[in-house]
């Protein structure tokens, strides 16, 4: 297939926020993060009225280490510009913690505890205040800097899927995502556990030897999880559907990941190491608590996408939804020209054209290019300016083969 | 459904190499215009396929692979005409045995037991 993307298109900047890992952010957001469910009223009290302002929390009182990676990769995302930690104070994660780190990442940062402060009133006063004063920092400090593809890290996601996710919305995805690999951007793309069924094809997509030494450890993890639970990531509501099989909606769903070479598997909380495509494993590692399913909802994988440095998230979903996520804008995309006209309001982008006939692949594919273009040179995503931030912080592990790590027997 | 004119059928083939296409509208017995990888042809609905479930675009025997994406999503378990609706009665997984054990029609779990 040949590039359709045009000359102005391919040379297209804007302004992005440069950051002292050298990575460049599309929005300058700061991030209130609660470290137990006890703090989340404040901290969205905090947050309220504040258009800059997006709040993640842990709901544990208990620590996580994979949930703490995750609160860490949120606070030194490059879309955000500084932090405030809000602990109630008797948890294990440290909000103290949190916001140093992230004030060594060059992101002005600020915690407390509310015990300490008084209580609900008296905290949500303190986090206003801080809020003012990170704000005055944050601007006095911002470095703006032209950007274009190749600094731009794309996730894509699909959830809520029916005939046409697989025949047009994760195509158009998957075309779009050679076009940004090609002009030097980053794409990740994940699921594993949908898969399955498609071991050979999926090595065969691998960069290096090396890497399909990797994809083979990834698909075996997955294949295992999916045999001790009897449970394919497939569903009734699917087969009604028509889809007839695992390895039909793994096709489908594999689409979005396009025709490159995967340069790696990435772990939940990795920043990508080099551009070009990479496969995020948010697989649960073998543990005897286990933790729970892969993805428990959509929201959770879109999260996972984010924490990996990923500016902005497409969404694939045929029967549409009505998500949207902090920190990076999410567009959503629909293969289903009659979901896209009954959900208007929600839904982006109609790659429906494609199975109508009225648009190419490519051509769909360099006007979803545009449009992700159009959202990081500040333009709102529908959910952005719907202000949808739903977030999800779980237990999970992924620390293998640490495994043994914190056990004296 | 009976009322769609013939003429507004249509399936859509990803793949030159697919033995299948999906069914963009509810199809009835008739012929369906094949749009994607073998636009312009027409294949002749044997029976009635909803919107999202798959046509067979040719005769396909027991054993064979049913192909879509250019690659295989399950084996014929007996042979397949053309025109056909191919789903869970005529095509198995390679690696799912438990969706053989599904309704047809609803997919709903048949090795469940709720007494």
């Amino acid at each position: 297939m040949h590039d359709t993307m045009t000359l102005p298109l391919a040379e297209r900047t804007w302004p992005g926020y440069l950051r002292q890992d050298g990575r460049k952010g599309i929005r300058n957001l700061i991030l209130v993060m609660y470290t137990v469910e006890c703090a989340s009223f404040v901290a969205h009290a905090v947050a309220a009225g504040e258009e800059d302002v997006h709040v993640i929390g842990f709901s544990g009182c208990y620590d996580n280490a994979y949930a703490i990676r995750l609160m860490l990769a949120l606070a030194t995302h490059p879309n955000v510009g500084g932090c405030l930690a809000i602990g109630l104070g008797c948890e294990y994660t440290q909000p103290a913690k949190l916001a140093e780190l992230a004030e060594q990442s060059g992101r002005p940062s600020d915690w407390f505890y509310i015990q300490n402060e008084g209580g609900t009133r008296s905290g949500t006063a303190r986090g206003k205040a801080a809020l003012k004063s990170l704000r005055e920092r944050i601007d006095a400090e911002a470095k703006i800097v032209p950007m274009g593809w190749s600094d731009l890290v794309v996730g894509a996601e699909c959830g809520g899927s029916d005939g046409t996710s697989g025949l047009a919305g994760n195509p158009v995805v998957g075309r779009f995502y050679d076009f940004l690999v090609d002009h030097g951007g980053s794409a990740i793309f994940e699921e594993v556990v949908e898969m399955i069924g498609l071991r050979e094809i999926l090595l065969s997509r691998a960069a290096t030897p090396e890497v399909a030494a990797e994809l083979a450890t990834t698909y075996r993890k997955a294949e295992d999880y999916c045999k001790a639970v009897r449970q394919y990531s497939v569903s009734p509501g699917n087969f009604a559907g028509g889809l007839t099989s695992i390895e039909e909606k793994s096709m489908g769903a594999f689409a979005k990941s396009g025709s490159r070479p995967i340069q790696g598997v990435l772990r939940v909380s990795q920043p990508v190491p080099k551009p070009g495509l990479w496969l995020l494993d948010s697989v649960p590692d073998n543990h005897f608590m286990q933790f729970g399913y892969t993805n428990p909802n959509d929201t959770e994988g879109i999260m996972d996408l984010i924490s990996c440095g990923a500016q902005i998230v497409l969404f694939v979903t045929g029967r549409g939804s009505v998500i949207g996520s902090p920190v990076a804008p999410l567009i959503k995309v629909t293969g289903n020209s009659r979901t896209f006209e009954r959900m208007q309001e929600d839904m982006d982008f109609n790659a429906g054209t494609i199975l109508e006939g009225s648009k190419t692949l490519d051509e769909a594919a360099a006007a979803l290019m545009e449009m992700v273009g159009d959202v990081a040179a500040g333009m709102l995503s529908k959910p952005e300016a719907l202000g949808h931030r739903e977030y999800f912080v779980m237990y999970k592990h992924q620390d293998t083969p640490e495994l043994a790590a914190g056990c004296r027997a | 459904m009976s009322q769609t004119p013939t003429s507004q059928m249509r399936c859509f083939q990803v793949n030159p190499a697919d033995n299948v296409a999906t069914a963009l509208d509810d199809i009835a017995p008739g012929e369906v215009r094949v749009l994607g990888a073998s636009a312009g042809t027409v294949v002749v609905a044997a029976e009635d396929i909803l919107l999202g479930h798959k046509i067979g675009l040719r005769r396909i025997v027991e054993g064979e692979p049913i192909v879509k994406f250019g690659v295989p999503i399950g084996i014929a378990t007996v042979v397949i005409e053309p025109g056909a609706w191919v789903h869970l009665h005529n095509c198995r997984s390679q690696v799912d045995e438990r969706s053989s054990h599904l309704d047809l029609k609803t997919g709903a779990a048949l090795d469940t037991a709720y007494a």
